[in-house]
């Protein structure tokens, strides 16, 4: 079972993770474990995948205990781990065919117009199959943006983090992130349009 | 009056908030008057919504760590001491 650690629990439990207490350690996967394994599954759905990556994250954790300085919190720092971690293992799995982000941007005339007319999505008659199929759809859609879109979109749609938190941990411009997001989303929205009856332009 | 590309390169600002005021009554203006950027910005609202709901977030607080993973975990870090 987790439970939520108060900042005096976590000051105390990263002094004792740097010196290698195998208990602290215990607790630290036990209190953190659910909120990484949340964040590795929201990045890799595949619940194997997601295991694999909190454990390599653990590890990592352990090996760089020294470098933690208490500068961030000890979930924020353990969070980045996993984070990393879960890309890494996204990044080396075999992709289904990437689309160039350039033709799933909208289009416009030279009046600065849209080239497109947008119809009014259809909402599903049976809802609750609705969500799952529309779920499964919208997975389907992200893996096929190019990489650089994709993870800035799971970064920050799918896991909630900033734009600040996600440019620290991609090594990138706050800038590149929002500019990639609103890439990554006008994308998206071209590549599900179809699931909710848009037709094909 | 901004055109509809402008109108679509402030979306992401326009929904998160982080419009200029004088920008932003710019755009709802467009927005008011041309309804296919109206429909384009439900779409990309949606489009969040729908990502939103792919990943399931709403199970996030009540997840558990597989006890079987929590071993394997102490286990590993037993041998890389």
């Amino acid at each position: 079972m987790s439970r939520p650690l108060g900042p005096a629990d976590e000051a105390q439990l990263a002094d004792a993770m740097r010196q290698g207490d195998p208990a602290a350690f215990e607790t630290l996967v036990r209190a953190h474990g659910p909120r990484l394994l949340a964040a590795a599954r929201h990045i890799l759905v595949n619940e194997e995948d997601a295991r694999e990556a909190v454990h390599e994250a653990f590890i990592s954790a352990y090996k760089a205990r020294a470098q933690f300085n208490g500068q961030s919190r000890l979930s924020t720092w353990l969070h980045r781990i996993a984070v990393n971690s879960a890309l890494m293992k996204l990044r080396s799995r075999k992709r289904r065919r990437e689309e160039p982000i350039e033709d799933l941007l909208p289009r416009f005339l030279p009046t600065g117009h849209h080239v497109q007319a947008f119809t009014a999505w259809q909402e599903p008659a049976d809802q609750t199959l609705a969500r799952k199929e529309t779920a499964a759809a919208v997975r389907a859609a992200i893996d096929r943006l190019p990489d650089a879109y994709r993870t800035v979109l799971l970064l920050r749609d799918i896991e909630g983090l900033t734009n600040q938190e996600a440019a620290e941990i991609l090594e990138v411009s706050t800038n590149a992130v929002k500019i990639r997001l609103h890439r990554a989303r006008m994308a998206l929205r071209t590549l599900i349009a179809p699931h909710f009856g848009e037709l094909s332009a | 009056m901004m055109t509809c590309r402008e109108i679509s390169e402030f979306l992401l600002e326009y929904t998160s908030g982080e419009l200029d005021p004088a920008v932003r009554a710019e755009f709802e203006e467009h927005i008011r008057l041309c309804e296919n950027c109206q429909e384009y910005l439900r779409q990309y609202r949606a489009t969040i919504s729908a990502t939103q709901a792919a990943a399931g977030r709403p199970a996030e607080d009540t997840t558990e760590i597989p006890d079987e993973l929590v071993t394997a975990i102490l286990n590993a870090l037993k041998e890389a001491r």
